[in-house]
């Protein structure tokens, strides 16, 4: 497209307006403010410090950012293990179209109502506890809600589906005569998998984890609703530092290190496309 | 007849994942059909949790602002989108690769993220939190979605089709009208429904950019929420699931009949 049409350059000129507004020029505005001076009216007045970044070095957060990362490492491994046989089988399968619609459905669920259907589940009265006292198993209802382990269910329920499709993504364009001539030349199953599956997935793996670890340390109504007022994770903290301390440049600081942590998964994403991809074009039908 | 014990360990290996993501929502659809507010067991079927939101004026009011917001961001999310999707597939023009790569940043940004910097967006410029400033973030959000979407479908064209156009003598928007457009309706549809689903599930950003005066459903499910279970909110929770499963079915009908 040489010629200057108007449309085109109308076109341009909306969608470049509505990223730099809402997009670009927010997050610039997190940025300033997790290097400016607090204030108690204003929330922030000028005055460069990096103070806010040294504050999240203090024992009382550097607990909650590790424990957070603690638990969506977890999440994310759990929701890796169930996910990756489980999109291998789906990718497989001759049923695949319901058998994908049926993630599809969970997945685009609001997060909120499955949170929400987690502590019908889990709660003193629920269906666990009561068939577990119905069947003579417990004595006791076990106290499953408001506690950690429950926090730690709730992310994995919520986020599975979203590991789940990308990897499907991922096997389905890998062609299963990969796997046969692996064989055929002699290699064991782990080989294979080490060799041949796990490679060419790799993106797929990749942008499932970056899709359950960042929202992870994010989703602040999980651990609000499920967990004690003991279980924080970075969400809340971040949340309460703008609503509850009012203490804003904190709360961006913290909010930039989760910034920093999606571009370095972003980072190997593209890393492992760039590297794991092309092969995969090029093998796969 | 050897792989036969393999064969049932992945078929119960799939069943066991699917109960594990439907178990929760299916108790809670049969919770708000049962009649007793406190105990967990079967006491009969009834409506009345149902009717119960009809009379809940609140919840209605809260509904309304939130379908507002949610049709008028997804309609407005899908224009841009849609304009977006054609610009980075047809246009050359620089900062190109900066404004995609941004869109593709929103997608994956965690909604808290988005949801801060937006509030201090319009903090800075005075824009009262409420209506307004919830329109301009669901259109935010939704926007990276609806690109995504119909820039896989454009991909899919022969340009030629287009050029073909072009060579008779249309303009690049009669093109646009006649041509483009008509070709990408389903996944114009698509995306706005998605949009439509994420607008009205949407918590996280909410919270951030919605005021006092204005309160929309999601937020009032999550402040009932803190306080406990409740029958009200089970059927409540059934509706809104009940719009997301009648979204993605439509959608995925429009996407299924653009590979017929």
């Amino acid at each position: 497209m040489t010629d200057r049409s108007p449309f085109k350059t109308a076109v341009v000129a909306v969608v470049a307006f509505w990223i730099l507004v809402f997009v670009l020029l927010p997050n610039l505005l997190v940025l300033a403010a997790s290097v400016l001076a607090r204030d108690e009216v204003r929330f922030i007045r000028p005055g460069f410090t990096l103070a806010h970044y040294r504050a999240l070095m203090s024992t009382e957060i550097l607990g909650i950012f590790v424990r957070s990362i603690a638990y969506a490492a977890g999440t994310t491994a759990i929701c890796l293990a169930m996910g990756y046989p489980f999109a291998f089988l789906l990718a497989r399968s001759s049923a695949r179209k319901l058998l994908l619609m049926l993630v599809v459905i969970p997945f685009w669920t609001s997060s909120l109502v499955r949170t929400y259907a987690l502590i019908i589940v889990l709660k003193a009265n629920g269906l666990i506890n009561t068939l577990l006292l119905e069947t003579g198993l417990i004595q006791q209802p076990l106290p499953l809600l408001y506690s950690n382990t429950a926090v730690f269910i709730g992310l994995v329920y919520t986020l599975l589906p979203f590991m789940i499709l990308p990897l499907y993504a991922a096997m389905e364009k890998f062609d299963p005569a990969l796997m046969e001539a692996g064989y055929d030349l002699g290699a064991s199953r782990l080989q294979v998998l080490r060799h041949i599956l796990l490679p060419v997935t790799l993106p797929g793996i990749i942008a499932g984890a970056t899709m359950v670890f960042l929202p992870a340390l994010g989703l602040f109504y999980v651990p609000d609703l499920l967990g004690g007022a003991r279980s924080m994770l970075l969400g809340n903290l971040i949340k309460n530092q703008f609503l509850a301390a009012r203490n804003w440049p904190l709360g961006a600081a913290a909010s930039m290190t989760l910034t920093l942590l999606m571009g370095l998964l972003l980072w190997a994403y593209f890393v492992s496309v760039r590297r794991y991809g092309d092969p995969r074009e090029a093998l796969t039908r | 007849m050897r792989r036969r014990p393999a064969k049932i360990a992945r078929i119960l290996y799939l069943v066991t994942i699917y109960g594990f993501l439907y178990l929760p929502i299916a108790v809670l659809i049969l919770y708000s059909f049962n009649d007793t507010r406190y105990s967990s067991n079967w006491q009969g079927f009834t409506l009345k949790w149902y009717t119960a939101l009809g009379d809940n004026r609140m919840l209605l009011d809260s509904l309304g602002n939130s379908l507002l917001v949610a049709l008028l961001s997804s309609t407005i999310a899908t224009a841009i989108g849609t304009l977006a999707a054609v610009a980075f597939q047809r246009y050359r023009f620089p900062g190109r690769k900066l404004l995609y790569g941004l869109l593709f940043v929103v997608m994956m940004s965690p909604d808290i993220v988005m949801g801060i910097s937006l509030l201090m967006f319009f903090i800075l410029v005075r824009l009262e939190p409420g209506f307004l400033t919830l329109v301009l973030s669901h259109i935010t959000f939704c926007l990276p979605f609806v690109a995504v979407t119909i820039h896989a479908r454009i991909a899919d064209f022969d340009p030629n089709v287009i050029e073909a156009a072009r060579d008779l003598g249309a303009s690049e928007y009669q093109a646009f009208r006649h041509v483009i457009l008509p070709m990408l309706l389903p996944a114009v549809v698509s995306g706005w429904l998605l949009s439509f689903t994420l607008s009205l599930d949407d918590v996280i950003v909410s919270f951030f950019v919605t005021g006092p005066t204005f309160e929309i459903l999601p937020l009032k499910i999550y402040s009932m929420v803190r306080l406990g279970v409740k029958p009200e909110v089970n059927a409540l929770s059934t509706v809104l699931f009940a719009i997301t499963l009648m979204t993605v079915f439509v959608s995925h009908l429009l996407v299924k009949e653009k590979r017929s």
